[in-house]
């Protein structure tokens, strides 16, 4: 095998290996459903540098993510492996893959919608325009609270079905 | 016998302050919102009040860790947030006054003070972060690029609170109007340009407070109008924070925030 090949090789176990990190917080999407992982390089020195993003600032689950990442690696025989942390360009809900996005909904999370929209109307009183609910459908739902069980999920009530649910908020 | 870590005197040139009077700000307004962990009007609130604070001191760490870049003594986010005595912390005057009706050091305040301030604040903050996302050091446009599209829903949230109390009942919209007047006096700080300002601006690191005015005053009148509030006369008073001359709260806040790090100089967990 080529070094190139081997090279790719490494790469692509690794980004295989990410598919089954769980998120901490929710779960049910991976490191790599999330969009967090930005880049998996192998150094000349043998090693491999893994550029993680965080999803909010004061996100208690960066250093678990950081930490669950590199012993997946280490196990799974790609180490050694180093963390960089990068913040530009900053995280956003875009990144979620299409895939992840039915895992969210499957779950009961509303996935996010696109953020063009609130970007545009840079408002004070945005709303995330329609949050349909994620065991009904309807799309007849309105949000409770901007914040819920973590900084990335907002509290919605469908008033088709009246169940409460959890709304990815789109960032 | 117990250790006890002497404080850190920070060398506080022009760009080392600007960005420390950010970092504090969202620092000492953090520690004023987790005070409602436990005990917010609703469970709803209670959730929303602490994640709001986990945001901000995410936004100060990172600014903490930049200030000690810029700085040069190699002073890292922990010794700059828990080791600086009360003179060398330059955050806006109105986020140390006390918040909770029921704190020890806070007769007065009431849960309409925390939804005005955490909007007044919310709001300048986001005109802030837009601003030095164009700022000539990479990293703080980087800090800011991820702190605005936080800020959107501290702004949003505490709007909807304005609204929602200014347009409530008479109690509610009496009290309100109560936070306002007790508020106001300190907002002439967020717009006072000084000699930090000028020299932030003039090396394109970021705006001086007063290019952030005209935008704010529009987006805080737009919500007060449908909140029913107009905004008040101005006042004389100038408050000092931003310059390391605090209120008599500071002190007490300080304390609380640093005590344990003071007690058992580097623990960490």
């Amino acid at each position: 095998m080529s070094t190139a090949a081997a090279a790719a090789s490494r790469i692509d176990a690794a980004w295989a290996t990410l598919d089954a990190v769980p998120d901490p917080e929710v779960p049910v999407l991976s490191v790599r459903d999330l969009g967090i992982v930005r880049e998996v390089l192998e150094h000349h020195d043998g090693r491999l540098e893994v550029v993680l993003t965080p999803t909010y600032s004061g996100c208690p689950a960066t250093e678990v993510i950081a930490g669950s990442v590199r012993e997946a690696l280490v196990a799974a025989g790609l180490g050694p492996v180093t963390m960089t942390h990068r913040l530009a360009p900053a995280w956003t809900t875009d990144w979620i893959s299409a895939e992840g996005r039915a895992k969210l909904l499957a779950y009961g999370i509303a996935p996010p919608s696109g953020i063009a929209a609130l970007a545009a109307g840079n408002t004070v009183r945005i709303r995330p325009p329609g949050v349909a609910c994620p065991r009904c459908g309807s799309g007849d739902t309105e949000r409770l609270s901007a914040f819920g069980s973590t900084a990335c999920k907002a509290l919605h009530r469908c008033l088709a079905c009246r169940e409460p649910f959890e709304h990815f908020k789109p960032i | 016998m117990t250790a006890v870590a002497t404080s850190i005197r920070v060398r506080a040139t022009p760009p080392v302050q600007y960005v420390l009077r950010i970092a504090d700000t969202c620092l000492i307004h953090a520690q004023r919102l987790a005070e409602w962990c436990g005990h917010g009007p609703v469970l709803e609130e209670d959730i929303a009040l602490t994640n709001m604070a986990l945001d901000l001191v995410g936004q100060a760490r990172a600014l903490l860790t930049h200030a000690g870049r810029l700085e040069g003594q190699g002073f890292d986010e922990d010794q700059l947030a828990f080791l600086r005595d009360e003179r060398q912390v330059f955050n806006l005057t109105l986020v140390e006054q006390p918040m909770r009706r029921s704190s020890a050091h806070a007769p007065g305040g009431d849960f309409a003070d925390t939804v005005l301030r955490n909007f007044l604040l919310s709001t300048w903050l986001n005109g802030l972060w837009t601003r030095l996302m164009a700022s000539s050091d990479a990293d703080l446009a980087a800090i800011a690029g991820k702190a605005v599209k936080e800020s959107r829903y501290h702004r949003q949230h505490a709007g909807d609170w304005v609204v929602r109390l200014g347009d409530g009942t008479e109690e509610s919209a009496a009290r309100l109007r109560a936070a306002l007047e007790r508020a106001w006096p300190y907002t002439h700080e967020m717009f006072k340009r000084d000699a930090v300002d000028t020299a932030a601006e003039a090396a394109g690191l970021g705006p001086a407070r007063d290019a952030l005015h005209a935008d704010w005053q529009r987006e805080v009148a737009a919500v007060f109008g449908d909140a029913g509030l107009d905004l008040p006369a101005d006042t004389p008073f100038m408050s000092t924070g931003t310059l390391g001359r605090h209120s008599e709260h500071m002190g007490f806040i300080l304390a609380e925030m640093q005590s344990l790090q003071r007690q058992h100089p580097g623990g960490h967990w």
